[in-house]
């Protein structure tokens, strides 16, 4: 019984836009279902790690944080079934020390399997391993019209393949069955490749296509001839034998994080001069070559710093993240990069990855973000500067066939979405089916009719 | 299972059984998390023991310590004798965390709810601790944890019954202890202020003064492993407390809280 939620100021990771919403905490799957059903319109909510304003609703937000619970677990083939608040974090304290590992993971721990499921979150292997959605095997939905449903790959299809990265607006996930796959160590046999410019990046990509897992942090600011120019690490799970006899257990941290963000720092510390500074250093720090480093260290670089949201000012950054496709991607990424450094707002943290075509072609989520070709995620502080920028940005990633992922997005307008995801009416019309009047609904849906 | 490339550091649990009464509750939830987490056998007991399933599976696969629940009612006095001689054997830590608000000014008006506030608070713990101290004080070993609240520290217009409940039953601890020291049985007395759960849902609380439940458990562990006697959660509470009840009565009646 979580009877009427008490109304608090909610936002995304980007802290922009915020919104007062009644928060609905039920304890168990049962309350879940029954706040479900009495709410005249709501949304579910994990860990808020989306960055813009999917998982607000002013009229409901249920928050999945308490159902949390191992629900069972196969030890001979890794299927584990767990409630959709369970977070990522729990998951590796608990299941890394047996020698298991997520499928997929995004670039923090500090996500709900639910979250990962709606927004169908992808990772540095996605060019081998596809998104997250690929190795979910089951999960149950309860949809607007009261119903709970059982989805898979056999079983409610339409609806399976709606409610991956369908942002949550076929209904509020209560379970995830998925698979995780086997690891000898905590640690990964890391690769460092310094590119001077995009194409050595590109091409430095193209290398690693067999590496399970790559990524490169990509100097925005740089300009001229190093422009592109990017730290590529490339890395695989070691094996027991690639760690050397004798090497402690790795420190991994179950806590949260030590070191925060303790205030809002003002907006004008991160200008185009200390940004520019930081990407030197950071450039020159990147030692190339090999080195064993924990998982937390290499999938998780942020989560060491708490609030890190917080740097960008009390009003807020916007993550942009887009995808444009293989053919003609390097000349939309270095019109992107032109934009960028011109616009001199540019962020700490820019990152580049290849995508893949994905493991289930023609079978992923309806609204997934990801499409072969190349994937750019930018931070830029909320200024009137900053949202003229992406504006143009827009055209140069509509321009070449690309998108922008909705777990990030906090401006789109809706005639890019419609003209980016192709499958937005078929979207519409499962949801419109479990859910006659359009109950599950957000201030992303709202905003961009979907 | 662990391989000594996945070890990781923590604090080694002595490994004694632990009874959560009130398991049901928020605090009760992720205490057993906590305790779980440092190799305890766990008891749940709850009233509602069947809504308790999912909580012993879930604990059970992420920690591989015995887990299990039991039916137990707290303010069926004349049952607690039986319901200890049925565990099979007396745990080594017992933490209580029952507790209900209830409703003020129904409380004022009406005495059934009054009688049900004294008796949650008040009567159905310290009658059940009591035998377990007694039991305890018997095999000369043992700890007993009761979860009280600051609002047993002064009486407040708007939640007396409530706060003069706990106030009996921080003394009861308090006695408690100093009965059973010498025989190797330890009482913790636990004083949280605010606490975010079900109980205190749709108050509006100041994010400084409430604790979460996990943060309060995790302080239960704490001041048990740390051999604390009264502890106040958060620590800030011991300070306004402390103020609070040093106003003089002709000031204080006159405040609103």
């Amino acid at each position: 019984m979580s009877a009427a939620g008490r109304k608090v100021r909610l936002s995304g990771w980007g802290r922009s836009p915020v919104a007062i919403c009644p928060l609905l905490r039920p304890g168990t799957v049962t309350e879940a279902i029954g706040d479900g059903r009495n709410a005249s319109s709501l949304i579910a909510r994990g860990n808020g790690r989306s960055y813009g304003d999917a998982s607000l609703n002013s009229a409901a937000t249920l928050s999945t944080l308490r159902l949390d619970r191992l629900l069972a677990f196969d030890p001979v083939d890794g299927l584990l079934t767990a409630e959709a608040g369970l977070l990522l974090s729990d998951l590796l304290a608990l299941f890394v020390p047996r020698g298991w590992f997520p499928p997929v993971t995004p670039g923090t721990r500090f996500v709900t399997l639910g979250g990962m499921l709606a927004a169908d979150v992808h990772g540095k292997n996605h060019h081998i391993d596809g998104c997250f959605g690929d190795h979910v095997r089951e999960f149950e939905l309860l949809c607007g019209d009261g119903v709970v449903r059982r989805c898979s790959r056999s079983q409610n299809v339409d609806l399976f393949r709606a409610t991956i990265g369908g942002m949550g607006l076929t209904g509020t996930i209560l379970t995830v069955t998925l698979s995780l796959r086997r690891i000898e160590t905590p640690w990964i046999l890391q690769q460092t490749v310094r590119c001077r410019d995009l194409d050595e990046t590109l091409a430095a990509f193209e290398a690693a296509r067999s590496a399970p897992y790559s990524v490169a942090w990509i100097d925005c600011l740089a300009k001229g001839g190093g422009r592109g120019r990017a730290l590529l690490y490339h890395g695989e799970h070691a094996s027991s034998s690639a760690v050397p006899t004798g090497r402690r257990a790795p420190r991994l941290t179950t806590k949260p994080p030590r070191l925060r963000v303790p205030v809002d720092v003002p907006q004008w510390v991160l200008n185009g001069w200390t940004v520019q500074a930081f990407n030197a250093l950071y450039y020159q720090q990147g030692r190339p070559g090999s080195t064993l480093i924990d998982y937390q260290h290499f999938f998780y670089p942020l989560d060491a710093i708490g609030d890190w949201n917080r740097l960008y000012g009390r009003r807020g950054f916007v993550q942009y993240q887009c995808v444009v496709p293989t053919a003609g991607g390097r000349e939309a990424l270095l019109q992107l990069l032109a934009l960028i450094s011109a616009g001199g707002s540019g962020s700490f943290l820019a990152v580049l990855k290849q995508f893949g075509s994905g493991c289930t072609p023609g079978q992923g989520g309806l609204l997934s973000f990801p499409m072969a070709g190349y994937t750019l995620a930018v931070d830029f502080p909320v200024t009137p500067a900053a949202f003229s920028l992406m504006l143009e940005m827009d055209k140069v990633v509509a321009g070449h066939g690309g998108r922008l992922y909705l777990a990030k997005d906090a401006r789109m307008g809706s005639d890019m979405m419609r003209a980016s995801y192709p499958d937005l009416d078929r979207f519409r019309a499962i949801c419109s089916a479990v859910d006659p009047d359009r109950r599950y609904r957000s201030l992303l849906s709202e905003r961009l009719a979907l | 299972m662990t391989d000594p490339l996945f070890a990781q550091a923590g604090p080694v649990a002595d490994g004694g059984s632990v009874m959560i009464i009130g398991a049901l509750s928020d605090v009760g939830r992720a205490l057993a998390r906590v305790y779980g987490r440092e190799g305890h056998p766990l008891i749940l007991a709850a009233r509602r023991v069947e809504r308790l399933t999912a909580d012993v599976q879930d604990l059970t696969m992420r920690f591989g310590v015995p887990v299990r629940s039991v039916e137990l009612d707290v303010l069926d006095l004349a049952e607690h004798a039986a319901f200890l001689d049925g565990l099979g054997g007396l745990p080594d830590t017992v933490i209580c965390v029952v507790g209900l608000l209830g409703r003020q000014q129904e409380a004022e008006k009406s005495w059934v709810q009054a009688d049900l506030i004294l008796r949650t608070n008040y009567l159905g713990p310290v009658c059940l601790l009591g035998e377990i101290a007694n039991r305890m004080q018997t095999r000369g070993r043992g700890c007993i944890i009761g979860v009280s609240s600051v609002a047993g520290d002064r009486g407040r217009a708007s939640n007396y019954l409530y706060g003069s409940a706990k106030a009996g039953f921080t003394a009861f601890l308090s006695g408690l202890r100093n009965r059973l020291s010498r025989y190797g049985v330890r009482v913790v007395t636990i004083k949280p202020g605010f606490i975010d759960t079900s109980m205190t849902r749709g108050m509006a609380l100041p994010p400084a003064l409430t604790a979460q439940p996990a943060e309060v458990a995790e302080a239960i562990w704490k001041a048990q492993v740390q051999g604390r006697d009264v502890v106040y959660l958060r620590p800030v509470w011991r300070l306004i407390m402390w103020i609070i009840r040093l106003m003089p009565e002709s000031l204080f009646k006159k405040f609103k809280i």
